[in-house]
């Protein structure tokens, strides 16, 4: 048995957006957006800084409220006013850049925090969860350590478990490895493959080209703030139909990025 | 003074453990001549400061003790201000007052504690429901941190009772500590707002889309990480209330400063005024020691991490 089963899935699109617009003041960070994503699915977000794909996943989270558009979670609209936000939130779990583990607490107890809090485990169980998540992860010793003894890699590792303890149906990856030293950033992607081997339905932003057409069964590139191209990893990599998506790979290719 | 050039090196500097460092490599690391001699200079550099330091001090303390004692003045100073017979009548009674005064610190330290950070999340709490709560408690900071506490303490120590309100204390203990707690409970409440504020929002997206609740997140998340980090402003404004624990004295209570007042008036010596200070003095000290030492537990433990 899997220990990163899902939760029960219904048909269709896990994900789905629809015209989403967001705007932060006077820049349109996301306009007219179009987002379908199936069960057991990879999708990899690309384009530059700025393209907005992080609000994308903010968006896609609830925690930034979009301007215009719907997005639909398992087939339920979750940017109807009337949603409960909190329960959009526990069936979603995400991996921010920057980690946002919470300092305070030893890596245990940010891992069983919420299946504590919000999903009313019992301390035992969720503990055990947690170790035997850290173990598949290569951090069995870390357990009572806090954040700061860690390294990025590590750091980032114990971000996934923690989203990974409350069994997401959905995870998003927002940048995971863009604050990682380079050899570190290996071990972080190494886990996510293992993720999609199990079936994990996942969304990332990501600037590891090399990884995305590598991981990806979608890819969205985006630029300024629309979904310019959407196909296979071989379309938009092999043959993309835009000249704009060319210039970006194109200037990847070049930084040796890809 | 050219002798000493830059910043004073630390006293007693551990030279001999700058020797031993490269030793235990095992590769047979033999300090450089280059090495030898920079350390043979840092030791003199540090002998030499600590030498300066010392006479330095001395100089100052001796002309400060010639400058007192030519004063015109002095010997009348000396008897009413520092006379032994006045200082030995003064301190058991003294002390007796300060009894009075650690009891409050305690009722009332307890009380700014909880009354602060119940004002401090009403500030903080976001929704149209909240926004009378938000408004009460800014105005109750605002006006608590700009009334002076004596006046404060006047008008609710002589005030209250002059209402003569059925069932109202008129107890000059019981409303000096009232007066105390309102004043305080202000300046705690910004010192905790200003902790709540500092944790990084990504703190509470991270926890938000943990699918925790704005509660949840402010009890787990948020305020750990913000009482942690204001616990030495907290400790300061605890030392803070200690002395002007001494302030309930104008309404009658029989503190330690009233019970040197009282001897004060009875003998036109005011030695017992400065045995009640020395006493404050001597009691803020344990106290400020122990903010450093959590600060610096503190520090450490999270450098540590896994210690504890």
């Amino acid at each position: 048995m899997s220990t990163l089963e899902n939760a029960p899935e219904g048909h269709g699109p896990v994900l789905r957006m629809e015209s989403v617009r967001k705007t932060f003041g006077d820049s349109v960070v996301l306009r007219d957006v179009h987002l379908e994503v199936a069960p057991h699915t990879v999708t990899a977000l690309i384009g530059a800084s700025g393209s907005g794909k992080s609000t994308l996943l903010r968006c896609a989270n609830l925690l930034e409220e979009i301007d215009d558009g719907a997005i639909w979670l398992d087939g339920e609209e979750i940017t109807d006013p009337r949603a409960d936000q909190d329960a959009v939130r526990r069936r979603i779990g995400v991996v921010f850049q920057a980690y946002n583990l919470f300092p305070h607490m030893t890596v245990l107890d940010n891992i069983t925090l919420a299946p504590r809090r919000v999903h009313g485990v019992a301390r035992a169980e969720a503990e055990e969860r947690a170790r035997e998540l850290l173990e598949r992860l290569g951090l069995a010793g870390k357990a009572d350590a806090y954040p700061d003894r860690l390294s990025g890699g590590q750091q980032q590792r114990v971000a996934i478990v923690r989203a990974l303890a409350v069994r997401p149906r959905l995870l998003l990856l927002d940048e995971i490895t863009a604050a990682l030293d380079p050899e570190l950033v290996g071990e972080v992607l190494e886990v996510v493959r293992g993720l999609k081997e199990e079936g994990m339905t996942m969304v990332l932003a990501t600037h590891e080209m090399g990884f995305a057409r590598d991981v990806a069964d979608q890819v969205c590139f985006l630029d300024g703030g629309v979904v310019l191209e959407r196909g296979s990893a071989e379309q938009v990599f092999g043959e993309p139909r835009h000249e704009r998506t060319r210039r970006f790979l194109r200037r990847i290719v070049e930084a040796g990025r890809l | 003074m050219t002798v000493v050039k830059g910043e004073p090196a630390p006293e007693g500097a551990d030279d001999t453990g700058d020797m031993t460092r490269g030793g235990p490599g095992g590769d047979g690391y033999v300090p450089s001549e280059r090495r030898l001699a920079r350390e043979r200079h840092r030791r003199a550099r540090a002998r030499r400061a600590t030498a300066i330091a010392a006479l330095s001090t001395l100089v100052t303390a001796a002309l400060l003790y010639l400058v007192v004692v030519n004063a015109p003045g002095w010997p009348r100073t000396k008897e009413t201000f520092f006379s032994a017979h006045y200082a030995r009548e003064a301190f058991p009674k003294v002390l007796e007052g300060l009894w009075l005064n650690l009891r409050l610190l305690l009722v009332c330290g307890a009380a700014v504690l909880v009354l602060g950070m119940l004002i401090a999340i009403a500030r903080t709490l976001r929704g149209p429901v909240f926004f009378p709560l938000r408004v009460l408690a800014a105005a109750y900071t605002d006006f608590f941190r700009g009334l002076p506490l004596i006046i404060n303490l006047m008008i609710v120590v002589l005030g209250v009772p002059a209402l003569r309100l059925q069932g109202v204390t008129v107890d000059p203990v019981l409303l000096g500590g009232t007066a105390l707690t309102l004043t305080y409970s202000a300046y705690v409440a910004e010192v905790f707002r200003a902790g709540i504020e500092s944790v990084h929002p990504s703190q509470r997206a991270a926890a938000r889309s943990l699918g925790l609740t704005s509660r949840q997140t402010l009890r787990h998340v948020v305020l750990p990480q913000a009482v942690r980090r204001q616990v030495p402003p907290l400790l300061n404004d605890l030392v803070s209330l200690q002395k002007d624990t001494g302030l309930v004295s104008i309404g009658g209570a029989v503190d330690a400063v009233r019970a040197a007042d009282i001897i004060v008036g009875r003998s036109l010596n005011y030695t017992p005024y400065i045995v009640a200070g020395l006493v404050f003095v001597a009691l803020t000290i344990p106290m400020t020691r122990f903010t450093d030492w959590v600060t610096a537990r503190m520090d450490r433990r999270r450098a540590q991490g896994g210690s504890l």
